[in-house]
């Protein structure tokens, strides 16, 4: 009976009892919930456009963090240090496209992925080679610290991770509707052989697409830079997106940051409050048991694409 | 069989008087093979003049779509290659373009079960049609105004998601969404699959005026041979890949092989299947 109790009941008059601290879960919850939304949206972006589940992703959040403190320790002012960075994300998605997906055209998407598994080992492996393997530092001068709000204390970071990630989401969210390589992303998305018969040329809208995709890496790259140091274990970090996808659909850009906040939140919740019964750590597995969980009921993620069928 | 060899295919297309203008397409005895080894069309020869209506009949398999796919270039996407022969538009050999090009120089097709995108709105599936074009926002407004005179029903369903819509929506959309790139020639492949008559007679109609008014020349692939030949003023039957009838499509209404085969009012008393074989076997011969 106690051990019930202490599972289902105990935690609960915790948080009622200490309701701030609670609040200040949340919050650090939802902030680690956005570098993983981060992450996931690259994800969501590529296998939207081309059905591949891009194993790299990690690797390329990696590269562009090295690449960046690359130029600065070169002494490049930073906005030209994030200006190059771009530069050799999108000649890295050039490459890309020629090197591994152009010849592996047509070829089924299983073949694709593990070219990407590939490919991350590749990058990761150049990264090394160019930039030295030691951890950096990165500082591009965002605000730490923090301040409060009645009794509650909010890092100034947080807000600049939440508010990167909003006009990010929002600036994709503008090309895809609104501009007309957007709109040749989506209709590339919906059928290739379509797409190509009105004459879109496929391999432009892949290289569009992993740009699209390097510079959301390179916004992750200096989020997760400035918060851990650039460091090689920031390529695992593409597993943490895999179970946010699961949650949020794999081709939905809103889906990425609610099932990123949802996985944050509760990873964090769960450790601090349920944690301690379990033999700590849960964080390390919370996110895949709740994605486990939701294959069961909702396979397509809570946003993904609904598959149409007229009757 | 006489019709056969009567009338050269330019003749007939070119409404003009000067009979001897290059066609517009021609395809000389293009071989195709797909995926190395399977060998589809045999060495298919035919021309489309300018302005011109051309059917392009035969049961499934006979490689109606593997034709269209060729002249367009879309084969590759499917491991497809033109191994011999030559395609030549408009002057220009072409068969070693990319459809990016190809839509460019006014050759699009509109492929077999619409294939409209169906996450995009209807206009939007139109607007993917102008991406080739670099003409200005307001030229390509007037058209997707062009094509709701057409087509008024689509402008009814205009922000509706395309997956949504009807199959015979889907179809206008498929083939306004051709028109927005402003081609010279269309490839319609089976424009009537799965519509109800009236619906495919509405849409002939709709092309017809297309051919008239805008003088987009067209190559149509039909199995519904009695429709494609009330609308064609030219026709090819292939069978296995080869052609093995060619005339005007006035002529090959009134074939009797035709007529049996194709449209099924063969008079008199049933042919054994004996027979049948020889002339197939006779018939590959001739073309």
């Amino acid at each position: 009976m106690q051990v019930l109790f202490d599972f289902l009941i105990g935690p609960f008059f915790q948080i009622f009892e200490a309701p701030i601290f609670f609040v200040e879960v949340v919050i650090g919850g939802m902030a680690a919930g956005i570098m993983y939304a981060l992450v996931a949206i690259g994800f969501a972006v590529i296998f939207k456009a081309s059905g591949i589940v891009n194993f790299a992703q990690g690797a390329m959040v990696l590269f562009a963090g090295l690449t960046l403190v690359g130029f600065l320790q070169m002494g490049a002012p930073l906005w030209l240090a994030l200006i190059a960075t771009v530069v050799v994300m999108v000649a890295l998605a050039y490459a890309v496209e020629r090197v591994v997906l152009g010849p592996l055209v047509n070829q089924p998407l299983i073949v694709l992925f593990m070219a990407t598994i590939g490919l991350s080992f590749v990058i990761e492996g150049f990264g090394e080679l160019a930039w030295g393997s030691d951890v950096h530092r990165l500082d591009v001068g965002l605000p730490r610290g923090s301040f409060f709000v009645g009794d509650i204390m909010i890092d100034r970071f947080h807000l600049v991770a939440a508010g990167s990630a909003g006009a990010l989401v929002v600036a994709i969210v503008l090309f895809m509707q609104y501009t007309k390589f957007g709109r040749a992303l989506r209709a590339v998305a919906d059928d290739h052989q379509a797409a190509l018969s009105v004459g879109i040329p496929l391999r432009m809208i892949w290289v569009i697409t992993w740009s699209i995709a390097g510079v959301i890496a390179l916004v992750a790259g200096v989020m997760w830079g400035t918060q851990a140091g650039i460091q090689f274990s920031l390529v695992l970090i593409a597993f943490k997106a895999l179970p946010v996808l699961i949650l949020g659909g794999f081709n939905s850009i809103t889906g990425a940051i609610v099932a990123g906040l949802i996985i944050g939140v509760g990873e964090t919740v769960f450790e601090v409050y349920w944690g301690q019964m379990m033999g700590g750590a849960t964080e390390n597995w919370f996110a895949y048991v709740v994605a486990m969980i939701f294959l069961f009921f909702r396979p397509q993620g809570l946003f993904g694409e609904r598959i149409i069928e007229r009757v | 069989m006489s019709v056969q060899r009567e009338a050269r295919p330019d003749e007939a297309n070119t409404p003009t008087v000067e009979a001897e203008k290059a066609p517009l397409l021609s395809v000389n005895s293009i071989e195709v093979i797909y995926d190395h080894v399977i060998l589809v069309l045999k060495g298919v020869s035919l021309t489309v003049g300018e302005g011109g209506i051309v059917a392009l009949l035969g049961g499934n398999g006979a490689g109606k779509t593997t034709t269209l796919k060729a002249i367009s270039n879309l084969l590759k996407a499917e491991r497809g290659e033109v191994t011999k022969g030559t395609i030549v538009f408009d002057g220009e050999q072409v068969q070693d373009l990319t459809p990016n090009d190809l839509v460019r120089r006014g050759v699009i097709q509109v492929m077999e079960g619409r294939h409209c995108f169906e996450h995009l709105s209807v206009e939007e599936n139109l607007l993917t049609g102008a991406f080739t074009r670099s003409d200005g926002a307001a030229e390509i407004r007037a058209d997707l105004e062009r094509v709701y005179a057409y087509f008024p029903r689509l402008k009814d369903r205009r922000d509706a998601q395309a997956g949504y819509t009807s199959g015979g929506e889907q179809q206008m959309t498929a083939i306004g969404r051709a028109l927005m790139s402003r081609p010279r020639m269309m490839l319609l492949d089976e424009p009537s699959m799965g519509l109800a008559p009236q619906l495919v007679e509405e849409i002939f109609d709709i092309v017809r005026q297309l051919n008239d008014k805008e003088g987009v020349s067209i190559l149509l692939a039909e199995q519904n041979t009695n429709m494609a030949l009330k609308f064609a003023n030219f026709g090819y039957i292939l069978e296995n890949g080869r052609v093995v009838l060619d005339g005007e499509a006035s002529a090959l209404r009134d074939n009797d092989d035709v007529k049996e085969f194709y449209l099924g009012i063969g008079g008199g008393e049933r042919r054994s299947f004996r027979e049948f074989k020889s002339y197939r076997r006779r018939k590959r011969w001739l073309s």
